[in-house]
């Protein structure tokens, strides 16, 4: 890491650096915007509620009387008679990854001043993440053809619907959230309100390309809390 | 810093050394505060009544708004503590308390104290008034959304009283709420009751993220020039680590309200384990009802520091203040502020020894309650050491600081019965506990809103509260409190249980009965001789002396704003630069028996200050 200054105030690499930061006035985090400070705090405190969710579904799948469903059964789709097992969760994960991609790509030609490249990828995230909650809903509806319900199953303990249901439904609505704001930041990239110095329509604030990145950071974790779902849910 | 007091000498030598080079001409070494680094904030000034104290977005008003939603939702919580004590004094004196309306009545007294009073009023009121005033900001960071904050926590508000209209009033299922009689037919309020409930606690957690993410983003990046995390009060120190601990803490209470939420409405079994209920088996089973107890309490400690944080933080600052002494051991405090809320996260099922766990289990849990008296203990010495042979002033704001330490040494020696396994046993849900938890929780931070409400009304209103009726408020509230709760560790010593509507022919009931309605009487009169805040709050508003420009000689920033009250803004057109800490009092050498935070080394060259 090189040593940069900001306004007087040496960065110093590693512990010591992270110390003399801690230690000094004004801001904790130099040079970092306060609104990306926000949002880690916001997505640590969102870990917590994810890690809450999880851990009560190990628990609840961990002392159940009744035999957990087979998963690779249960979430496998029939290609031309074929049980082929978690193909569309590979390819939800493939596309939900992918818009994780172009959403970093965004963030790249934000700061690069190039509006045009930057509204474009914003706008191939939110597909991305539309496709994704498309498919999900896809997902739900063939479980709950198949019987699957938050109260019980054909295949197994009842709980395997309920914490289904919940937890994929909780990351479902965060994603539907990002992909809201993913079509208003479109909106607001392709109109030049960062050029224009437009204020935003409620908070009354000044935009700057850094809010891209804050979105990013949103879109990232949404990504991240996929993973361990994916891992927890269908391949355990 | 005392360990510093050597330091400090050669500092002194060093800068007189440059100020004999140059008599009279002020060096600009010793003053050098680096530039600022992000440009000022760009403030959105409200033009309507609407946009000026409704839906405002300057954290002074939030705070205001707050702090009044928070003491509503506190008048009705003690409210429904007088209709309690009534039954559990005189039994069949009102005819309308049946044993239903006793548990609503106990359940929604509980949440409302604990969360919709306590935490609100700590970091939404206080909090969002002073946190940008002692860190030096203009506002908060992010004000849109702090005022999101506000009107989430009204629209809880208004779905918990809400609850009282519904069919089958409130839940009565005992404020921790543990499934599975929570959701039961047969428990007062389990259709509609406890469904507003659990939805008032998720908008409470929604709207407590958005300020939350406020306070702590304002305390780490947008403090003024000079300001180090280490010169700020004890009091934003207090808040911003009950900040965190509720950041990391309301998660687990905002999954296990939505699990609930779903086992009430959807019949999922997250809870719910197979019930039998007049020889029927019901649709539930399967679930984990210990599972939300975990939940519930790796929520429910934290949030009693959460509580206790900033009440330790605030009573810190008065007692410095106002016994003109330095806060002793300040790095100490922080220090113990910080590891008393790490630690809260590793006692949670100290209140879970009676649920059938692991006897071993609960030895590690005693062990790490019992760890926490340490860096309660030291906060308590440096109270008292601030206190030593300071000069103090026995006004109203001290005599509640002092009450404060009091019932808080109190109900924290209590706690240490309680923290350990083979004590609670026996006391387990019994008036014990109830004793132990209003001192330590209830009636200690109490004490501190009360002092700090004496303490900064001139800042808010302009206005100095009057001093007989604040002492008269004290000493009927101090002593009411005692003669409440001393008794009742007595009660839980003989057995009496908890949470009972009566006691019918017990054994204990001959020499509880004399007692209980003592309590019953003290308990009218405390709660009474808190009107008398109301009323003086009333009439210093219409007839009281106007206070004069920080009327304590204090040295925080927030006494050094550009107007008193302070505008939308805070400090005028320049933000001041801080030069150190805020307990410079009864400095040697100084003019005056205080050293505001603004002023610069070269002004106080001659002084014995401490280096900060």
């Amino acid at each position: 890491m090189s040593e940069q200054k900001i306004d007087g105030f040496e960065l110093k690499p590693g512990f010591k650096g992270m110390a003399s930061d801690t230690g000094s006035d004004q801001t904790m985090f130099k040079g970092v915007h306060w609104g990306k400070a926000m949002m880690w705090i916001f997505l640590l405190s969102d870990t917590f509620v994810f890690s809450c969710f999880l851990i009560s579904y190990m628990k609840g799948r961990g002392s159940t009387i009744v035999d957990w469903p087979n998963t690779s059964e249960v979430f496998s789709l029939y290609v031309g008679g074929v049980p082929v097992p978690l193909l569309l969760i590979a390819i939800m994960t493939f596309v939900l990854i992918t818009s994780s991609g172009t959403m970093a790509l965004a963030v790249k030609y934000g700061y690069e001043k190039n509006r045009k490249m930057c509204g474009w990828l914003i706008l191939a995230t939110a597909v991305g993440g539309l496709t994704f909650v498309g498919m999900q809903v896809f997902e739900w509806s063939k479980l709950i053809h198949e019987g699957v319900r938050p109260w019980g199953n054909p295949f197994g303990a009842s709980q395997f619907g309920s914490f289904f249901f919940m937890i994929t439904g909780f990351h479902g609505f965060h994603v539907s959230i990002g992909v809201i704001f993913l079509f208003i930041y479109t909106y607001k990239v392709f109109a030049g309100h960062y050029e224009s110095k437009k204020r935003g329509w409620f908070t009354k604030m000044k935009g700057d390309y850094v809010e891209i990145e804050i979105l990013g950071l949103y879109w990232h974790f949404v990504d991240l809390v996929w993973v361990f779902i994916f891992a927890f849910f269908y391949l355990w | 810093m005392s360990d510093e007091y050597d330091n400090n000498k050669s500092y002194q030598t060093q800068s007189s050394e440059v100020i004999d080079g140059s008599i009279g001409s002020v060096n600009p070494d010793i003053d050098y505060v680096r530039p600022a680094e992000v440009g000022e904030q760009d403030l959105y000034h409200g033009h309507s009544f609407i946009e000026k104290w409704v839906f405002c977005q300057d954290a002074k008003v939030i705070g205001v708004q707050y702090f009044l939603t928070a003491v509503f939702t506190g008048i009705v919580g003690l409210i429904l503590s007088w209709l309690m004590r009534l039954q559990l004094g005189f039994p069949g004196l009102a005819g309308f308390m049946t044993a239903e309306h006793y548990y609503q009545f106990v359940t929604m007294h509980g949440m409302i104290m604990v969360v919709y009073f306590l935490t609100a009023l700590f970091l939404g009121g206080f909090g969002n008034y002073l946190i940008p005033l002692m860190v030096g900001a203009r506002d908060m960071v992010f004000p849109y959304v702090n005022m999101l904050s506000f009107w989430m926590f009204f629209v809880a508000v208004a779905v918990l009283m809400a609850s009282f209209f519904v069919p089958g009033g409130p839940t009565g299922a005992g404020w921790t709420l543990y499934p599975p009689q929570t959701i039961l037919e047969g428990t007062p309020g389990s259709g509609m009751g406890i469904l507003l409930m659990l939805i008032s606690l998720s908008l409470f957690v929604i709207g407590f993220t958005m300020g939350g993410l406020n306070y702590m983003i304002t305390i780490l990046q947008a403090r003024t020039r000079g300001m180090t995390l280490m010169r700020m009060p004890l009091t934003v120190w207090g808040i911003f680590t009950a900040t965190v601990l509720a950041m990391l803490a309301f998660p687990a209470l905002l999954v296990s309200a939505i699990m609930m939420t779903l086992d009430k409405v959807l019949q999922t079994s997250f809870f719910m384990p197979t019930i039998l209920k007049a020889g029927e088996v019901l649709e539930y089973g399967g679930g984990s009802p210990i599972l939300f107890q975990h939940l519930f309490w790796f929520f429910g400690h934290p949030e009693v520091y959460i509580v206790a944080l900033p009440a330790f933080g605030i009573v810190s600052d008065l007692i410095s203040v106002h016994a003109r002494k330095n806060i002793f051991g300040y790095r100490m405090m922080v220090w113990a502020i910080v590891g008393i809320g790490g630690l809260s996260f590793f006692v949670w099922a100290h209140h879970m020894y009676v649920s059938g766990m692991n006897p071993w289990f609960g030895f590690f849990f005693a062990t790490t309650t019992l760890i926490i008296a340490v860096p309660t203990a030291m906060k308590v010495y440096n109270w008292i050491l601030t206190l030593w042979r300071g000069n103090i002033r026995i006004n109203t704001v001290m005599l509640w600081c002092l009450g404060f330490i009091v019932t808080f040494v109190n109900g924290g020696i209590t706690g240490i019965f309680l923290g350990n396994v083979s004590v609670d046993v026996p006391l387990s849900d019994t008036y014990f506990v109830i004793a132990h938890f209003h001192m330590v929780m209830g009636i200690a931070p109490l004490m501190v809103i009360m002092g700090a409400v004496y303490h900064w009304f001139p800042l808010v209103a302009g206005k100095m509260l009057h001093e007989g009726l604040g002492k008269w408020h004290f000493w009927i509230t101090f002593l009411g409190a005692y003669s409440i709760y001393f008794p009742m560790h007595y009660l839980g010593f003989i057995g009496v249980p908890r949470r009972y509507f009566e006691m019918y022919d017990s054994p204990y009931m001959t020499s509880a009965v004399g007692m209980n309605e003592f309590i019953s009487i003290a308990a009218f009169i405390v709660g009474a001789a808190q009107f008398i805040l109301v009323f003086n709050i009333i009439k210093t508003l219409k007839t009281g002396k106007k206070a004069e420009k920080n009327p304590w000689k204090a040295n925080s920033l927030e006494w050094y704003t550009s107007t008193v009250p302070p505008e939308h803004g805070n400090f005028g057109e320049r933000l001041p630069v801080v030069h150190r800490w805020p307990y410079d009092f009864s400095v040697p050498g100084a003019k005056d028996d205080f050293i505001p935070q603004t002023t610069a080394p070269s002004e106080v060259i001659h002084t014995e200050v401490e280096k900060t």
